[in-house]
């Protein structure tokens, strides 16, 4: 009785632990609790400057128009004003630039001279700025372009996204420079540069001039249809000058082959990539480390419907070794792919070639070829994350069923076996 | 002295049996609930970037609400784990019909970490609104993310996933006016990851800090603890199968005995002759 009743407990007991280490199997699936999302976005980095806005105010004398919501543009846009200077963060560094405001004369060429810097950029003094905004009368020109330009020196060159919020009624009475053209050039100077538009009336000219300035330069473009929609909408640009990324990508030069291009390190980077263009850059890979890379180019300018851009890793030797890809038609603001790649095990630490590559056409031969499209790369390497064994047992509750029934299978055999044997002894 | 060993062994028996549901019930409770929405305690997202890196932070369930033009594009970035579905809900509340010109196209694009375009098993991406429509819906199920991919394939995993909502076609004169838009993202998380044993060492997401161009090819890290001669490599990993297996053993020397007491027939079931107890 002993004999056998210690095996039962000892069986008991085995159970028992088995079913707490053991049943649990949906548990032990289960991953890490969840993260909060890390997202890259910024906070973690320390900004070394503040983010920078100008606003650019159009004060031309077209804005004496009565048309938004009954009242004249210039007037809401002063209304709308008063509200965006209560509304600034204390450590907004905001500057305001006006054009047309001082010069009621006709003479083209004076008229398209004038702009002034009303509020230089820094602190702002919001009482100050209100009472200057608030003199302002319509008055002259509508010199965009050079407006732009004055902006962007105002502006000056530095590590964070420079913002202009470009606030008109009219198109530029002034071209050359053709404002778009000056957007375009400023993007391609490399001063991280965006130009958001808000046009006060619904005019086709003016929208045109509008779009193409804000596209060239990864800005937007809203029309202005009453004055809470310009109050929120300015407030919504300054926030996103704040609030968005205070890095910007380091600049790059690729080039045409590979054992001259440029060797990059984990990061993320921007350069210009024409037409046609092939862009390389290399990047170190060490046994054990995989690739990763992705890159957008943005379409800055008006294009031909179909349009593709291609990355490629290429080994020294010109083997390629992966490829992403992707294509597109129709209105984007950026077609961007990616890949990854990593060595097998135990092969040497090499230099890998990255080729970007674009299908972008021009409808017309006059778009010009030049500054390249902005092309942004971001590069990493990482850890390679080798191929999982397959399983080796199985799970599930089909393989308990199917134990279960394999014992009472085998014990009966057994049982059977032993009966008979028992019967035949005992007769003997 | 028989009926106590079928008595104990019965015992075991319905012991294991209960304690196997007992443990098991948690479990499947775990996922029969739908993941905790913590949509209450989150507070609404009223912005949006303009492009992959300014991508705003969304968590999955928190609600988006902001005011924005057409044209606009709009990009939200979030973070998924493997064994998630995620799904994309968003409402466009188009500008007034008396100010628009026509029908206009709108689309919902999802990148992962390495900006590459991730297929939706569901979901209306790429709608059409009518000219007269107020507003139109828009919707994305990704796949489930995997715990690992070869290098080569798309497959999505763990890591930084990118929303972006932009009008595909609409005529000239709409551009810029009003609109509204209202997202939210939704995880579903599964216990089936696939494939089983898979991890990724590091997650999908790509530096956002400005690089530096190397003139040289930085240094090779010196080798940390070579082979110290003993390692527990050789010891397979206690995954889930081995627990299946060990369970399923259990139970299967149990059903043996039941099975084996089973065939004692009641009638046989006096004092054996001495010796028998001992076979």
């Amino acid at each position: 009785m002993i004999i056998r009743r210690r095996p039962a407990a000892a069986l008991l007991g085995t159970l028992a632990a088995l079913s707490i280490f053991g049943a649990p199997p949906a548990h032990a699936d289960e991953t890490t609790p969840q993260e909060p999302p890390n997202v890259e976005l910024v906070d973690e980095t320390t900004p070394k400057e503040p983010p920078k806005v100008e606003l650019v105010l159009d004060i031309s004398g077209s804005m004496r128009a009565r048309d938004i919501e009954g009242h004249s543009r210039i007037s809401v846009l002063q209304q709308a004003f008063n509200e965006v200077l209560d509304a600034l963060p204390a450590e907004a560094q905001v500057g305001i630039r006006v054009l047309g405001a001082t010069y009621p004369g006709n003479v083209k060429a004076v008229g398209c001279r004038d702009t002034q810097l009303l509020v230089p950029i820094g602190p702002i003094d919001k009482l100050e700025a209100k009472t200057a905004v608030a003199t302002l009368r319509p008055t002259g020109f509508t010199p965009v372009g050079l407006a732009l330009r004055a902006a962007a020196r105002d502006l000056g060159t530095g590590e964070t996204t420079r913002r202009i919020v470009l606030i008109t009624d009219g198109e530029d009475t002034c071209a050359p420079p053709d404002p778009c053209e000056v957007a375009r050039e400023l993007a391609a100077q490399g001063t991280h540069l965006v130009v958001d538009t808000l046009g006060l009336t619904l005019n086709d000219k003016v929208r045109r001039q509008l779009t193409c300035i804000a596209s060239a330069t990864g800005g937007t473009y809203t029309a202005v249809t009453s004055k809470t929609q310009l109050t929120n909408r300015i407030n919504q640009l300054v926030d996103r000058a704040a609030t968005t990324y205070t890095q910007t990508p380091a600049q790059v030069d690729g080039t045409d082959n590979c054992t001259r291009a440029p060797l990059l390190s984990p990061g993320a980077y921007t350069d210009r990539e024409q037409f046609q263009e092939h862009r390389w850059y290399r990047v170190q890979v060490r046994d054990g480390q995989e690739l990763r890379a992705s890159v957008s180019v943005s379409l800055d300018r008006a294009l031909n419907r179909d349009y593709g851009v291609l990355l490629r890793a290429v080994s020294q030797d010109g083997r390629e070794l992966v490829r992403g890809t992707d294509a597109g038609s129709g209105r984007t603001d950026v077609l961007s792919t990616g890949l990854r790649w990593s060595a097998e095990r135990k092969a040497p630490d090499q230099t890998v070639c990255l080729v970007v590559s674009n299908s972008f056409s021009s409808p017309t031969a006059t778009t010009a070829a030049t500054p390249g499209m902005p092309l942004e790369l971001t590069v990493d390497v990482v850890d390679s994350s080798p191929a999982p064994n397959g399983p080796d047992l199985g799970r599930g509750w089909g393989l308990l069923g199917l134990l279960a029934l394999a014992g009472l299978v085998s014990g009966l055999v057994f049982g059977w076996l032993a009966r008979w044997r028992v019967a035949i002894w005992m007769e003997n | 002295m028989r009926t106590t060993s079928l008595r104990c062994c019965a015992g075991a028996l319905s012991a294991a049996a209960a304690a196997l549901l007992l443990s098991a019930g948690p479990a499947a409770a775990d996922t029969a609930l739908p993941s905790p929405s913590p949509s209450e305690s989150l507070a609404p997202v009223t912005t949006a970037g303009s492009s992959f890196l300014t991508g705003t932070a969304v968590q999955p369930g928190q609600p988006v609400q902001l005011a924005g033009s057409t044209g606009d594009y709009l990009y939200w970035s979030f973070t998924s784990e493997a064994g998630q579905t995620n799904k994309i809900a968003i409402t466009v509340t188009l500008p007034p019909a008396a100010s628009r010109h026509g029908r206009s196209s709108w689309a919902v694009d999802v990148f992962d970490g390495l900006r590459r375009r991730q297929a939706c098993t569901a979901g209306a991406q790429t709608p059409t609104a009518a000219a007269r429509a107020a507003s139109v819906t828009l919707g994305c199920t990704l796949r489930q993310v995997r715990a690992w991919a070869e290098p080569w394939s798309g497959d999505p995993l763990p890591g930084t996933y990118y929303v972006r909502l932009a009008v595909t076609e609409l005529p000239e004169q709409d551009l810029g006016l009003p609109m509204q838009v209202a997202m939210r993202i939704t995880a579903h998380d599964s216990d089936d990851i696939q494939p089983e044993g898979g991890e990724l060492k590091t997650p999908l997401t790509q530096p956002v800090a400005a690089g530096t161009v190397l003139t040289s090819a930085p240094p090779v890290a010196a080798e940390e603890e070579k082979d110290t001669g003993w390692s527990w490599d050789w010891l397979p990993d206690l995954s889930a199968r081995w627990a299946w297996t060990a369970v399923g053993g259990a139970i299967a020397a149990v059903t043996g005995v039941g099975g084996y007491s089973l065939t004692r027939h009641p009638r046989r079931r006096r004092p054996e002759p001495d010796g028998f107890n001992r076979l």
